[in-house]
C-alpha cells in the first residue's frame, strides 16, 4: 500500500495569549505530525491577534484531521488551508552569513546579486545577506553559498497568504 | 477608600469587590455547583476558608485527588451537571492528572480548580510549584493559568461554558494563591462575551440530514450503531434514539459508553459491538450496507483492523466534534451536530418523505441476524459450586431490577461481564473508563454519583486488583455515609492481563497474580462498614440481598471462579468477523504479530 503524502500550508489566526503556541505545537508532536515549517507572530496589536503559518505533511486524511484539530483549540479563531484553497504566496526570508575569501567572495556576491539577496553586513572576510523568496529559492541559495565557505543561516520559515481580493483572514472584524 | 461608605456596597451593588477566593465561590454558585470534590493544601487555603465561611457549596473531602475527578466524573456522568474538583497545587495538580486524562478520553464536563504558588514565585522551582497548565495541556479540553485578578471572573465563566458545552471535557483552572487573596470586583456574567470565542456547531446542516434519511430509507441491511455522544447530549436524545428505533425498525448496537441509550429489553437491541462485544452486533456491523454513526468515535476496540472494518456499507456519522470524523474511518456522510437534534431531524425527514422500511428486506436482515443471535455467544457453564463471574453480575442485574440501579465499574474483565450481563434500561446508569481504562476509577465515580444521586442503589462492580488502586475511598464513604455497594468480583488476578498471557503470551503468567489481598471482611470492618462474603453459588443471592437491603456502605467479596475468560473476544487486530467465542476457539484464530503489538 503506497500512502500518498501532500504538503500543505496552513494559516491559522490565534489569540494572542499565552500558552496558544504551546497549544498548537503540542498538538503536532503529541499526535505525530509533521511540521515542516512553523511562524508565528503578533499581527495587530489592537485585536491581539497572531497568525501562524504552519507547512506540514500527511495523507489526505490526516491533514483533515490537523485542520479539525487546529480548531478544536479555543483560542483558535480560523484555520485556513491555503494549498486546498487556491491560490497563494509563499515566502520566507533568511539571514545567511559567509565567511570565505579570495575569488570564492567575489563568487558569493555576484550569486548575490543574481538572486537579488541585500547585503546587509561586510567584513573583509565575510557578508550577510538578507533574501527573501520561496523554500526552494532561499533553499538554493543556501546550497550555493555552502560550496563557496562557510555558512551560518537564520530562515523565518514560511509566512503564507492568499490571492486575490478577498481578505478572508482580516485582521480586525 | 477613606469616607466611602462600604456599608451597603454589598447589598445594592452586584459588582460589589469580594476577595478572589470569595469570587471564585460566586461564580461557582452563579453557574449552579452544588457540590465541590476536592483536597486542601497550602495553594487552596484561601478557598478553603471562603468555603468555611460560605454555607452555599458543599465541599466532599476525598483520600486521594486522583479520587477526587474520578469521584466529579460520576457525578457529572450520573446527572449531565459538570463535575468540580478544587486541589493544591504541585502534588495535589499532579495527583489529579489521571482523572482529567480519563475525563477527556470520554468527553466528561469537568472544572477543576488548582492551587498554584504566588504569581511572583512561578517559574522560580517555588515550594510545590508543578507547572499545572504545561503538564495539563494535553489532558484538558482547554486550561487558563489566572494571572491577572482581572480576569478571573471571565476565564472561571468561559470555562464552565468550554468544559460542558461542544463536546464536553475536563478544563483546568489553575489559580495563584496571590490571586485568590486579591480584591476582585464581580461584574454581571455577560454571556455573549463569555461564549463569543467558543461555539460548537450544534444545529446540523439540513441538507445532510435530508441525504441521511434518503440514505436510510434506501437501505436494506442498515444497522444503527450508537455511542456516549448520546449520552453526552443529554436524556432527551436517548428518547429520541428510542423514536427512530421505533420508527425504523432496525438492528440497534451501542458501545461501552453508549449503553443506556438504548433499553437492553428492547428488541432492536444487538447488545455491544466491539472486541467484547455480542456476535450478532459485530457481525451486523460486519454485513450491513447502510451504517448511521450517532456519537461514537470508530475506536479501535470497536473498529478491529480497520480495512477489514465494515467493508460494504454507506457509513453515516452524526458527531458534534469535527475531529471525530474521519479520523479512524473514512465515512460517506459526515453531519456535524448534537446528536439529539440530528435525531429529532432526522425522524422529521424520515417522515416528510413518508419513510416506511422495506419489509421482506428487514425480514431477510433480521433472519440473518437472528441465526447470529441463536449462537448464544454470552451463554456460560454455571455448574457446581464455584461462582462463575457473569453468574454474579448476571444475578446482581435480575436481583436489582426495577431499582434503577446505577452502576460503575473498575477496569478488566468484570469491566466487560458487567456490560455484557448487566442491562440498563435508562441513560447516566452506567459509569465506566472506556477509554483510558482507568484501574481505579469506580470506587470514586460510585462515590459521586451516590452524592448526585443520594437516593439511589449505586454499585461498583470491581475486580479485586482494581479496587484497590482507589481504595482509601472507603474512608470517604465512611464520613459521609455513602451507601455505595463495593461488589468485588474476586478472581485473585488481574483477570484481563492473566487472559492476554494465556491466550498471547504462552500462558506466562507473568506478575499477575493478585498477591497478598487483604481479608475484605476484616477491613470493611475496620472502616465501621458491612462486609459479606460469597464463597459459593449458594451464598450469591443471599448475600445480594442483604447488600441491597442494607442502608449504608456494604463491600461484598464476591469470590469468583479464578481462570474465566472473557468472550466473546476480537483479538486485537482481527476483524469483526474472525472472534473469539469462547475457550475452544483459541487453537484456531493465533493472534497476528501484527495484532501482538496492538494493545
Ligand atoms: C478493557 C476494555 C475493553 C473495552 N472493550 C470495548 C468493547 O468491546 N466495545 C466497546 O464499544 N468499547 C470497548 N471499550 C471502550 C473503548 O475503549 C472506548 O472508550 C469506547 O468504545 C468509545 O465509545 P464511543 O465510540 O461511544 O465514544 P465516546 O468516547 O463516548 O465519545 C463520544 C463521541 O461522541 C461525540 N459527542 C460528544 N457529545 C456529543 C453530542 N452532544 N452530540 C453528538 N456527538 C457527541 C464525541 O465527539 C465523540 O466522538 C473497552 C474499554 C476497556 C477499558
Ligand atoms: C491504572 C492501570 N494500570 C494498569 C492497567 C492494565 N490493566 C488492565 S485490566 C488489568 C487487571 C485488572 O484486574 P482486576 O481489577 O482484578 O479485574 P479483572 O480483570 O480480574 O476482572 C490491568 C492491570 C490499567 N487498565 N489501569
Amino acid at each position: 500500500m503506497t500512502i500518498i503524502e501532500e504538503r500543505h500550508t496552513i494559516s491559522v489566526l490565534v489569540d494572542n495569549e499565552p500558552g496558544v503556541l504551546a497549544r498548537v505545537i503540542g498538538l503536532f508532536s503529541g499526535r505525530g505530525y509533521n511540521i515542516e515549517s512553523l511562524t508565528v507572530s503578533e499581527i495587530d496589536n489592537i485585536s491581539k491577534l497572531s497568525r501562524i503559518s504552519i507547512v506540514t505533511r500527511g495523507t489526505p486524511m490526516v491533514i483533515e484531521q490537523i485542520k479539525a484539530q487546529l480548531a478544536r483549540i479555543v483560542p483558535v479563531h480560523t484555520v485556513r488551508d491555503l494549498t486546498s484553497a487556491g491560490a497563494h504566496i509563499e515566502r520566507e526570508l533568511a539571514l545567511i552569513k559567509i565567511v570565505n575569501s579570495g575569488e570564492d567572495r567575489i563568487e558569493a556576491l555576484r550569486i548575490a546579486s543574481t538572486f537579488r539577496a541585500r547585503t546587509l553586513d561586510s567584513t573583509l572576510e565575510s557578508f550577510v545577506f538578507e533574501i527573501t523568496g520561496s523554500s526552494s529559492k532561499v533553499q538554493a541559495f543556501v546550497d550555493l553559498m555552502s560550496s563557496l565557505g562557510e555558512v551560518e543561516v537564520s530562515r523565518t520559515g514560511v509566512s503564507a497568504i492568499s490571492r486575490g481580493a478577498v481578505a478572508d483572514m482580516p485582521i480586525r472584524t | 477608600m477613606d469616607g466611602v461608605d462600604k456599608t451597603n456596597t454589598d447589598a445594592d451593588n452586584t459588582a460589589a469587590t469580594v476577595t478572589g477566593a470569595e469570587a471564585i465561590l460566586k461564580v461557582l454558585a452563579e453557574e449552579g455547583v452544588e457540590v465541590i470534590f476536592g483536597y486542601p493544601g497550602g495553594a487552596v487555603l484561601p478557598i478553603y476558608d471562603a468555603l468555611f465561611k460560605s454555607n452555599t457549596i458543599r465541599h466532599i473531602l476525598v483520600r486521594h485527588e486522583q479520587a477526587a475527578v474520578h469521584a466529579a466524573e460520576g457525578y457529572a456522568r450520573s446527572t449531565g451537571k459538570t463535575g468540580v474538583v478544587l486541589v493544591t497545587s504541585g502534588p495535589g495538580a499532579t495527583n489529579a492528572v489521571t482523572g482529567l486524562t480519563d475525563a477527556l478520553m470520554d468527553s466528561i464536563p469537568l472544572l477543576c480548580l488548582t492551587g498554584q504558588v504566588p504569581t511572583h514565585l512561578i517559574g522560580n522551582d517555588a515550594f510545590q510549584e508543578a507547572d499545572t497548565t504545561g503538564i495539563t495541556r494535553p489532558c484538558t479540553k482547554h486550561n487558563y493559568l489566572v494571572k491577572s485578578a482581572d480576569t478571573l471572573c471571565s476565564s472561571l465563566r468561559e470555562a464552565f461554558h468550554v468544559a460542558s458545552t461542544g463536546r464536553p471535557g475536563p478544563v483546568v483552572v489553575d489559580l495563584p494563591k496571590d490571586v485568590q487573596m486579591a480584591d476582585v470586583t464581580v461584574e454581571e456574567k455577560d454571556v455573549a462575551k463569555v461564549t463569543a470565542r467558543y461555539q460548537p456547531q450544534t444545529e446540523p446542516d439540513r441538507a445532510a440530514v435530508r441525504k441521511a434519511a434518503e440514505m436510510i430509507a434506501a437501505a436494506k441491511q442498515p444497522v444503527i450503531y450508537g455511542g456516549g455522544g448520546i449520552i453526552n447530549s443529554g436524556p432527551a436524545a436517548s428518547d429520541k434514539l428510542r423514536e427512530l428505533v421505533a420508527l425504523t425498525g432496525f438492528p440497534t448496537t451501542l458501545t461501552l459508553m453508549g449503553l443506556g441509550a438504548l433499553p437492553s429489553s428492547d428488541k432492536h437491541f444487538l447488545g455491544m459491538l466491539g472486541m467484547h462485544g455480542t456476535y450478532e452486533a459485530n457481525l451486523t456491523m460486519y454485513h450491513c450496507d447502510v451504517m448511521l454513526n450517532i456519537g461514537a468515535r470508530f475506536d479501535d476496540r470497536v473498529t478491529g483492523r480497520t480495512n477489514a472494518f465494515s467493508p460494504n456499507s454507506a457509513k453515516i456519522h452524526v458527531d458534534i466534534d469535527p475531529s471525530s470524523v474521519n479520523k479512524n474511518i473514512t465515512v460517506d456522510l459526515p453531519i456535524i451536530g448534537d446528536a439529539g437534534r440530528v435525531i429529532e431531524l432526522l425522524i422529521e425527514e424520515l417522515k416528510a418523505i413518508k419513510f416506511k422500511p422495506d419489509a421482506d428486506a428487514m425480514a431477510a436482515w433480521w433472519g440473518k441476524i437472528q441465526s447470529w443471535k441463536s449462537i448464544d455467544c454470552l451463554r456460560f457453564d454455571q455448574s457446581g459450586d464455584i461462582i462463575k463471574p457473569q453468574y454474579a453480575i448476571h444475578r446482581l442485574w435480575e436481583k436489582t431490577q426495577g431499582m434503577d440501579a446505577f452502576v460503575s465499574t473498575e477496569v478488566g474483565q468484570h469491566q466487560m461481564w458487567a456490560a455484557q450481563y448487566f442491562g440498563f434500561e435508562e441513560p447516566n446508569r452506567w459509569m465506566t473508563s472506556g477509554g483510558l481504562g482507568t484501574m481505579g476509577y469506580g470506587l470514586p465515580a460510585a462515590m459521586g454519583v451516590q452524592i448526585g444521586n443520594p437516593d439511589k442503589l449505586v454499585i461498583d462492580i470491581a475486580g479485586e486488583a482494581s479496587f484497590m488502586m482507589n481504595m482509601q475511598e472507603m474512608s470517604t464513604l465512611a464520613q459521609y455515609n455513602l451507601p455505595v455497594k463495593m461488589f468485588i468480583i474476586n478472581n485473585e488476578w488481574m483477570g484481563m492481563v492473566r487472559q492476554w498471557q494465556e491466550l498471547i503470551h504462552g500462558g506466562r503468567y507473568s506478575e499477575s497474580y493478585s498477591e497478598s489481598l487483604p481479608d475484605f471482611l476484616k477491613l470493611a470492618d475496620s472502616f465501621g462498614m458491612k462486609g459479606l462474603r460469597a464463597d459459593t453459588v449458594d451464598d450469591l443471592d443471599g448475600i445480594i440481598d442483604e447488600m441491597v437491603a442494607h442502608d449504608g456502605p456494604v463491600l461484598a467479596d464476591i469470590r469468583v471462579a479464578k481462570e474465566e475468560n472473557c468472550f466473546p473476544m476480537i483479538p486485537s487486530g482481527a476483524a469483526h468477523n474472525e472472534m473469539l467465542l469462547g475457550p475452544e476457539d483459541k487453537a484456531a484464530a493465533p493472534v497476528s504479530e501484527e495484532g501482538m503489538v496492538l494493545v
